[in-house]
């Protein structure tokens, strides 16, 4: 199993006939995803083709929902209409909307995150790199991938990985299917300081998913996050988790390319979340080679075997 | 982005949040009809970087203070002439420091006590929170590590917006006297509206004051904005001081690069934020210091790498370089091909050190190793770190 998506998800993807959205919309195809539908307003009707597949695209999210059945939506759209598109899945009641679009202005991301308190949907992002939850086949063919992560990296198996990065998120994945360890899902919750889903939710998630053995958890630089989810694992989790934090050489005051990591009080240092990840008796990775590795480490440590 | 006090100031008036009457100049020609333009009495003269911890700050040719009150008109010109084009260092500058180019002259005002007003996104709620002291003029840091009991706190629901209940509640705090809570109200309620309109990231007020006529002002202002907001505000966008900015920092913003100078020999060259933070770190945990943060995005062109090369090497610091790409969609011998020719193009001479990653990695390797370079490559990123720290120390 995984947690969020399966390789069954059918998925909408808004923004599909932009260049960026159709792009991972073919790789997404050629990876075997169900891409149900694509959105893109004032084109409905018309189909996007790529390798033998038909994807049927429509004028609204609603309209895609009731004609496919589709449960998640991906957004490729660019920033200034991004919270509009947000909003749209939030009304069309879809269970999960992933919001690959960087540069969303933060008062749109405030009123966005306001008006989904107690909707039905689940949002993840912005500016994230998305989720995988990778299938069986060959360089892991057959599974879910949403965003835009490169599918092949992956391998069915039994480890979860949040992080706030992309290709902090890749090394990783790839560090772990190199040592033939496979993962059951690998969400990336994105490098903004409002997003939808933070490492807690997905790291609950990760706990009560039967075939998640292990956790590796990446963080950032600013806020507070990381520590939340690590305190909460101290007291509720038992599985094996490994954990890297990144900027540890930031100097303070200037922002880390993403718009999140930024170091602003005593709180949020890597040296404050590293002291805190050990307090709560998740393995340190000293270096981002290390990952894999570490996540081994608190595994033996525990008894648990992960492949 | 950031703005200079006497653009905030402004912006201040024309959203009605008091603050002392004031002119800036960046010729010294016009320093007397700024001051004339301003009341009886002292003047403040006040430097413009964008830097805080200034009053306390020292000029490179050893005048101390970048704010000066002065008694008389010819003390103010007198000030302000050892202040433009000086170069200032602060807390905040580093040890460059930054030169100044504006001067700000405001009346001098009569303070009765000092409060600390501030507007900002608090992360762990999504919302705005107001932030207020009655110990204003100080380090907020301080005060709230010695008296957090002195620091309150107002989170808006973007729903409703601020409420007239959460600022009587404030003012009440603040134990302001009836007329200064209903001229703080008004300023603070202002305040909150040009926050929300304008994409502030964030406003400070540092001191906010009363008077003694019960008038509360604002007297220093800090502000910047979300730059993902920009778009939708061309007045703020021109407010840009590209004097306060890195040029190499203007530069990489031309190529989509994400650049930050720092201050070490080895410098970088990174797709994607968190990787090229992670980057920086294992130099430092190898022994060796990084010369910038720089992420290439997601696709690393070409033209980005050889631009990026270029901004690296203006660095005269850096003694080595570190490329650490994970081609995730990219291909590997795109970006092989592309270091190549960017290190042809700019005749490196220094230590190259490349770490490739991802799709198509075998060809992306043989390109790098057939090219005829001295670069040389690294299996893992440890690996890739250790090798350039070894070649830079």
């Amino acid at each position: 199993m995984s947690i969020l998506i399966t390789p069954e998800t059918k998925i909408i993807i808004q923004g599909i006939t932009g260049e960026f959205g159709a792009r991972h919309a073919r790789l997404s195809l050629d990876y075997g995803t169900q891409v149900a539908a694509g959105v893109t307003p004032g084109k409905g009707g018309q189909v996007f083709e790529h390798d033998g597949k038909s994807v049927p695209i429509y004028n609204s999210v609603k309209d895609a929902v009731e004609a496919t059945g589709a449960t998640v939506s991906v957004i490729f759209v660019p920033p200034p209409f991004a919270a509009d598109a947000i909003l749209e899945c939030v009304d069309a009641e879809v269970d999960l909307a992933v919001a690959i679009t960087e540069g969303i202005p933060v008062r749109d991301m405030v009123r966005v995150k306001r008006a989904m308190a107690g909707s039905k949907t689940r949002l993840v992002g912005p500016n994230c790199p998305g989720l995988v939850s990778p299938g069986e086949g060959e360089d892991s063919k057959g599974g879910c991938r949403i965003g835009i992560a490169p599918g092949y990296i992956h391998k069915k198996g039994h480890v979860g990985v949040v992080s706030r990065s992309g290709t902090l998120t890749y090394e990783a994945v790839y560090q772990l299917t190199v040592k033939d360890i496979g993962q059951s899902t690998c969400v990336g919750i994105g490098g903004d300081p409002v997003n939808g889903t933070s490492h807690l939710d997905v790291i609950k998630l990760f706990n009560e998913d039967p075939d998640t053995h292990g956790i590796i958890l990446i963080g950032e630089i600013g806020g507070n996050a990381e520590v939340e989810a690590a305190r909460w694992i101290k007291e509720n989790c038992s599985k094996p988790v490994a954990g890297f934090i990144a900027g540890a050489t930031a100097p303070p005051g200037r922002r880390m390319g993403h718009a999140g990591a930024i170091v602003g009080g005593a709180e949020d240092t890597a040296e404050a979340k590293i002291k805190v990840f050990k307090e709560c008796g998740i393995e340190v990775a000293d270096t981002p080679s290390d990952m894999a590795d570490a996540l081994l480490r608190a595994a033996k440590a525990k008894g648990v075997t992960l492949s | 982005m950031n703005i200079h006090e006497y653009q905030a100031k402004k912006l201040f008036e024309e959203y009605g949040i008091p603050c002392p009457k004031g002119a800036a100049t960046s010729s010294s020609e016009e320093f007397e009809s700024c001051i004339d333009s301003l009341g009886e009495g002292l003047v403040v003269v006040k430097s413009q970087i964008h830097a805080g911890g200034r009053g306390k700050g020292t000029f490179t040719d050893g005048f101390k203070g970048g704010v000066k009150l002065a008694k008389t008109k010819e003390e103010a010109i007198e000030y302000a002439n050892k202040m433009l084009g000086n170069t200032l260092v602060t807390i905040q500058t580093g040890e460059a420091g930054r030169k100044v180019q504006t001067i700000y002259f405001t009346e001098g005002a009569d303070i009765k006590k000092e409060y600390y007003l501030a507007i900002l996104l608090d992360r762990a709620t999504s919302r705005p929170v107001i932030v207020a002291s009655t110990e204003g003029g100080m380090d907020i840091e301080t005060v709230a590590e010695e008296t957090p009991e002195r620091i309150f706190k107002v989170f808006i629901d973007p729903a409703y917006g601020l409420a007239d209940f959460q600022l009587r509640e404030l003012v009440t705090k603040l134990g302001l006297s009836k007329l200064e809570s209903k001229n703080a109200a008004k300023l603070i309620r202002n305040l909150y509206t040009m926050f929300w309109e304008k994409d502030a990231d964030m406003i400070e007020i540092n001191p906010l004051i009363t008077t003694e006529a019960e008038d509360v002002l604002a007297l220093d202002a800090k502000v910047s904005f979300d730059s993902n907001a920009l778009y939708r505000h061309p007045e703020i966008q021109a407010l840009r001081d590209l004097n306060e900015e890195d040029p190499k920092e203007i530069e990489a913003s031309k190529y989509d690069l994400s650049y930050i100078a720092l201050d070490g020999s080895i410098a970088c060259l990174v797709n994607g934020a968190g990787l090229a933070m992670s980057t920086m770190d294992i130099i430092q945990h190898f022994g060796g210091s990084p010369a910038n943060f720089l992420d290439v995005g997601g696709g690393a062109s070409k033209e980005q790498v050889i631009a990026a090369f270029k901004i690296i090497l203006g660095d005269p610091n850096v003694k080595g370089i570190f490329v650490n790409i994970f081609g995730g969609i990219m291909d590997c011998d795109v970006i092989a091909n592309g270091i190549v020719e960017a290190v042809k193009e700019v005749g490196l001479e220094l230590p190259l050190v490349v770490r490739l990653e991802g799709n198509n990695v075998v060809a992306g390797r043989k390109t790098l190793d057939s090219s005829g370079l001295t670069i040389v490559t690294g299996d893992s990123m440890a690996d890739a770190a250790q090798k350039i720290a070894n070649l830079v120390a």
